[in-house]
């Protein structure tokens, strides 16, 4: 496909849709349309807006347009040794970066680099009045104004359309070395636990199927010296951690719904009546489970978290909210800022929660 | 027009009343000598006595002055230490200063979760302390770090010598309670990595107190790197400094910090603290690399090879701490050193891409020889953070004003080169006119909104870090017209 500045027609769309207050349902390739609630409306296609505008290597900085493939963008990054911090997970061969930014996922590394809207250094965007505006920009450090790239990411184009993002990219590790060590979850946290309070390069950890599963990265004697600390069977294995980012392994093929808990990692969760696997050094943890959204959602409370219905299962079960709800006045501030954004309340509907 | 004085002196009076029953008699200061060491930030140029300052030891007092100033219409002006470098803790003359300093307990240290619960009155370096006995440290490090609050390094998204690596407040944030105007709690973040809803801790970090006043933070601890060394590399030009800098970062090596400082800014610190800077080079490199030690001293012979490789004169290592810190001593008292070489200093904050540093800093070299300003530089090289400092001497007639002329061309260099009007010291008051060269109308008009959805009627620190779309138009016409706007104060430390 070739590349294409489509932003002028869909400002185009949005100021036609706009007086009658016409839904648009932005969409890009559709790879995280099982997330959220279905929003009405026209669909707002986002695919053709597509194209690297600049790489820069020596900088670690890229700017792409919204409909730029994912996997595009991890291969031109490639080619210079290069890559994404949060490893995000693509959950389609077409996904795009403008869905990844709007959906705000991040993987396996998340806990040791950072989020997807850490990386985030600037956006161009469309508001509900079809108005292009510029936030952010290509440089690392930049304080003048509020962030509003970063509320951009995770806002599941509720506040307006990402045309176009900046990110800070991240050299590839030179090293790279997985450990792993039968343990029992409560014995695999205590383990992360301890390791988290020394410097150590773990780039990513599981707890599943009986084991605990340690990435390593870094300058290749930090990862050597750290295996031995560790101790475990040494195993090299890129698939495992594409398994887990894209969520291919056998674990979440389980037919029950599949929730998100996003909790403090110390936490001991109760049994909530399904297998569970651990991520992000104890901070998420996956949940195959036909337990009730109330008890699931009070378990992750309590753990100082919230958790999300992320994938419906085999058997759909209507659920109120697939997003942890909000307290009344963090829904009515939700409301406000939606309404600043977006007046005419055109930008997917009802997406994340149906009063936005 | 008239203004009724009696009723403004009544209004005052009721005002000082209401907050008197909320506080206890020693929270709240209203007697002129009592404001005045309120009367301004570390941008001392501004001054304004406020007409109350309130200083509560509980969230239920904030909310309460908060409450009673809404009730009126009054403006209330959060305060940490009073470290900002743009004047964000400027007092308004017809509001109250809210200072946080007394809520200034460690509340919890948890290191199972690698995290400090601190009140927004702690200091910045008081988090690493009390962390310290976990083998844990909390990475943003301002300057200022002895003085400065959480609550402060929340609202300007501080920054420091290590954010290269380790990243800026809002990179280092989990959890902030704040109180909106009306004296409502909320809570942005969670204990967790992630919170359902819009990212709002992102949005809040760095509002220069806008949109809410901090009442409590919930900040991400890291593990004590085990190790670390520093290198200090000499060049014969300040373009060959610039390309190492871009040579380190291609090459994928992430040092914990990476700083320049160029040959006005070496004479001054070895005739101050003299700590072994080679006074023949045009531009030294700090390069620190830390974390295990088998990492550091992989990255350290990497990093070596790239410097030579860019036509490093000579390269020092400094391994043990003492050795560090005699170093890191030139570069922290850059700025005091500088203070002795003119009897006034004006110091920038502008950011650029890294690519952009050789350009820049000849674009800046160029200027200081138009304007006829001796130019410093000690800057965060690593991420494009510049730091030019202006010596000037405020007696000499125009010298001031040729001074703020120079600044503005320096920010808008910046801004041409891709960057930004302000890399970490804030907008505030100072930067309100360089906003104008960055940001469009539709855009400022965006973040008056942002602002209203938060805070309706305008209380919170109004007047600061948003221009007004008038003075925007304003600005434009005045920079058309003369080619420059003065800044109206420009005194720094």
């Amino acid at each position: 496909m070739a590349d294409a500045d489509c932003s002028t027609e869909f400002a185009e769309r949005i100021r036609a849709a706009a007086p009658a207050r016409v839904p648009l349902c932005l969409r890009g390739s559709g790879s995280k349309d099982f997330l959220g609630h279905p929003s009405p409306g026209d669909a707002l296609d986002l695919t053709a807006h597509a194209g690297i505008v600049r790489y820069a290597p020596d900088e670690l900085v890229l700017t792409a347009r919204a409909g730029t493939r994912m996997a595009e963008i991890d291969a031109a990054l490639a080619e210079h040794g290069q890559m994404l911090g949060f490893e995000p997970p693509h959950f389609g061969a077409d996904a795009t970066l403008g869905g990844t930014l709007a959906a705000g996922l991040s993987g396996p590394r998340r806990a040791s680099a950072g989020a997807a809207r850490d990386f985030v250094l600037g956006t161009r965007i469309l508001d509900g009045h079809g108005q292009s505006l510029r936030f952010g920009g290509e440089v690392m450090k930049n304080v003048a104004g509020y962030d509003v790239s970063r509320l951009m990411v995770g806002a599941f184009g509720t506040l307006g359309v990402i045309l176009e993002a900046s990110l800070k990219l991240v050299p590839k590790p030179r090293a790279q070395l997985g450990v792993r060590m039968q343990l029992d979850p409560a014995s695999a946290l205590d383990r992360l636990r301890s390791w988290a309070q020394r410097p150590l390069p773990i780039s990513a950890s599981a707890v599943v199927d009986g084991s605990l599963c340690v990435r390593l990265s870094g300058a290749s004697a930090a990862v050597r010296a750290a295996a031995e600390e560790l101790g475990g069977e040494r195993f090299d294995d890129d698939a495992f951690w594409l398994s887990l980012r894209e969520h291919t392994h056998a674990f979440f093929a389980d037919p029950r719904p599949l929730w998100r808990l996003s909790v403090a990692p110390a936490s001991v969760l109760a049994d909530l009546d399904g297998p569970v696997l651990i991520e992000w050094q104890g901070a998420q943890r996956w949940l195959k489970s036909d337990a009730s959204a109330a008890r699931i959602r009070a378990a992750a409370s309590a753990s100082g978290g919230h958790a999300t219905r992320f994938r419906a299962g085999a058997a759909p079960a209507a659920v109120d909210h697939v997003f942890h709800p909000l307290p009344a006045p963090m829904l009515a501030l939700h409301r406000r800022l939606k309404a600043e954004f977006d007046p005419h309340g055109l930008f997917n509907r009802g997406r994340i929660y149906p009063e936005l | 027009m008239t203004v009724d004085l009696s009723s403004e002196v009544a209004q005052h009076a009721e005002l000082i009343a209401a907050l008197a029953r909320t506080l206890p008699a020693d929270a709240l200061l209203h007697r002129k000598t009592d404001l005045k060491p309120y009367e301004c930030d570390g941008l001392t140029a501004f001054r304004q006595l406020p007409l109350a300052v309130a200083l509560p030891r509980t969230i239920e007092e904030i909310q309460a002055v908060l409450r009673v100033c809404n009730e009126r219409g009054v403006p209330v002006v959060a305060r940490g230490a009073g470290t900002g470098l743009s004047g964000g803790a400027l007092p308004l003359g017809n509001g109250v200063i809210l200072g946080l300093a007394r809520l200034n307990a460690v509340v919890a240290i948890d290191p199972r979760n690698r995290c400090a619960r601190v009140q927004p009155g702690v200091t910045n370096l008081a988090i690493s302390k009390a962390a310290a006995p976990y083998g844990l440290f909390y990475a943003p490090d301002p300057s200022s770090q002895i003085a400065c609050t959480i609550g402060g390094n929340v609202a300007e998204n501080a920054g420091g010598l290590h954010c290269l690596k380790y990243g800026l407040t809002t990179h280092n944030l989990l959890k902030v309670e704040i109180v909106t105007i009306d004296g409502e709690r909320l809570t942005l973040g969670a204990d967790a990595l992630d919170a359902p809803g819009y990212d709002l801790l992102a949005l809040f970090t760095g509002s220069e107190g806008l949109l809410g006043v901090v009442v409590e933070v919930t900040v991400k601890l890291l593990p004590k790197p085990d190790s670390a060394r520093l290198l200090l590399a000499a060049f014969a030009s300040v373009d060959a400094a610039a390309g190492a800098v871009s040579a380190v970062i291609r090459a994928g090596i992430v040092p914990g910090g990476l700083e320049m400082m160029d040959r006005p800014a070496i004479t001054a610190v070895e005739a101050y603290v003299p700590c072994g800077y080679p006074t023949d080079a045009e531009a030294v490199l700090l390069c620190e690399l830390d974390g295990i030690e088998a990492e550091v001293v992989e990255e350290c012979a990497h990093a070596e090879a790239i410097l030579r490789a860019s036509g490093a004169t000579s390269i020092r290592t400094a391994i043990e701490a003492h050795e560090r810190a005699a170093v890191w001593a030139g570069r922290k008292a850059a700025f005091p050193a500088l203070g002795r070489m003119a009897p006034d200093y004006y110091c920038i904050d502008g950011s650029i891409p890294r690519g952009r540093l050789p350009d820049v800093l000849r674009g800046i070299a160029e200027l200081s020889r138009e304007y006829a300003l001796p130019v410093a530089n000690v800057f965060h090289a690593g991420d494009g953070n510049l730091h030019p400092i202006i010596l000037y001497d405020a007696a000499n007639a125009g010298e001031r004003e040729r001074t703020e002329r120079l600044g503005t061309a320096i920010l808008a260099l910046c801004v041409e080169a891709g960057g930004s009007v302000t890399g970490e010291h804030g907008v505030g008051v100072e930067k309100l006119d360089a906003m104008c060269t960055q940001f469009a109308s539709p855009e400022i008009e965006r973040f008056h909104r942002i602002k209203h959805a938060f805070d309706p009627h305008g209380l919170l620190n109004p007047g600061k870090a948003i221009p007004t779309l008038h003075r925007c138009a304003e600005f434009g016409r005045m920079h058309v017209h003369r080619g420059a706007v003065p800044f109206p104060g420009i005194e720094r430390f």
